[in-house]
């Protein structure tokens, strides 16, 4: 079991998944999106290749209307 | 004539620069930009919803990015780190786009721009390769040290974020385009078509404004007055205005052939 912050909710996942796959779940599949992780960019490149670490906080943001 | 805005070695064609938020919804925006013939937007970056609304309209969709040239900006953060995070953040999701507005706000009642952390967060942003427009207040000496530092436009308040109350402090904004080589451009306080003829006559490269346009009874109607506006005081401005006088001793008609019943 890992723990991950994401947007600052915590959330659990039986077993470390990849980042390519947390987006599946989130259902972001194909949405324009940005993901921080631990302060870091995750270059969309490296989604299948990073695996989520229990404690990892993440951050993921779109663009809205805004001044 | 050629009389383009050149930001970062890129021309624009228009001087007016409007904000994405506060319209009723994506079709009002796009109505109000349409109107306002802008080429350069400014979107927020926010927390994207989880698990809901999988479908709900996207500005990207409404405001293509193809279109429009995006300027990201970080309104509503508070701290140097914030804002850079942000922008690390816009960069990844616009695909490397660099041109970017810097905003970091002092106080959240005043939305005053809190100029330390912003020269600390332009100076890392700059370092990485970003293009910064930077939102900052009318001081003309911290204007000059972030062109210094490499900001690619300054962009001075001309009254608080929102407050509609126009250009109140013309001779800072002469200061600092007596200072400064890279664009100036006013970004907030514009509240109606005549603030911003107001600063472009006075001579500054462009406006940049929010609601101005969406707080309007008409957004779009506005955003069509914003557009004449800026391009009217922009004229008047390269046109070159009379000399202000208490009073003149030339009247416009001719003082010779006046009728007259005083025999001379």
């Amino acid at each position: 079991m890992i723990t991950v912050s994401i947007n600052g909710a915590a959330r659990q996942f039986p077993q470390p998944i990849s980042i390519a796959t947390l987006i599946e779940e989130l259902s972001l599949t194909g949405k324009r999106i940005a993901m921080e992780r631990n302060g870091e960019i995750v270059p969309r490149s490296t989604f299948t290749e990073q695996q989520l670490a229990d404690g990892d906080q993440l951050e993921v943001v779109v663009a809205v209307g805004g001044g | 004539m050629n009389d383009n805005l050149i930001i970062a070695g890129k021309s624009y064609s228009s001087r007016l620069l409007v904000g994405t938020g506060k319209y009723k919804d994506f079709a009002e925006t796009r109505a109000a930009l349409d109107a306002s013939g802008t080429e350069i937007v400014t979107v927020a970056i926010r927390r994207t919803n989880l698990g809901q609304n999988a479908d709900e309209p996207n500005l990207l969709d409404a405001v293509p990015p193809s279109k429009f040239t995006y300027l990201p900006n970080t309104a509503g953060c508070y701290s140097a780190d914030d804002a850079v995070r942000t922008l690390r953040l816009a960069r990844e999701l616009l695909d490397g786009h660099s041109l970017v507005k810097l905003e970091v706000l002092g106080d959240p009642q005043s939305l005053y721009p809190n100029v330390v952390e912003t020269i600390a967060a332009a100076k890392t942003l700059v370092a990485e390769g970003f293009q910064v427009m930077v939102y900052t207040s009318d001081d003309p000496i911290i204007a000059k040290q972030l062109e210094d530092i490499g900001c690619v436009a300054i962009m001075p308040l001309a009254s608080l974020i929102g407050s509609g109350m126009g250009i109140l402090n013309p001779w800072n904004l002469q200061l600092i385009m007596e200072r400064v080589q890279v664009p100036v451009i006013v970004d907030a306080g514009v509240g109606t078509a005549s603030d911003a003829a107001i600063a472009m006559e006075l001579g500054c490269a462009g406006v940049l404004m929010n609601t101005a346009i969406a707080g309007a009874q008409n957004p779009v109607q506005m955003a069509s007055a914003m557009k004449k506006a800026t391009e009217a005081g922009r004229e008047a401005y390269l046109a070159g205005r009379m000399p202000k006088k208490l009073y003149s001793a030339s009247p416009s008609s001719p003082t010779a052939g006046v009728i007259s019943s005083v025999r001379g």
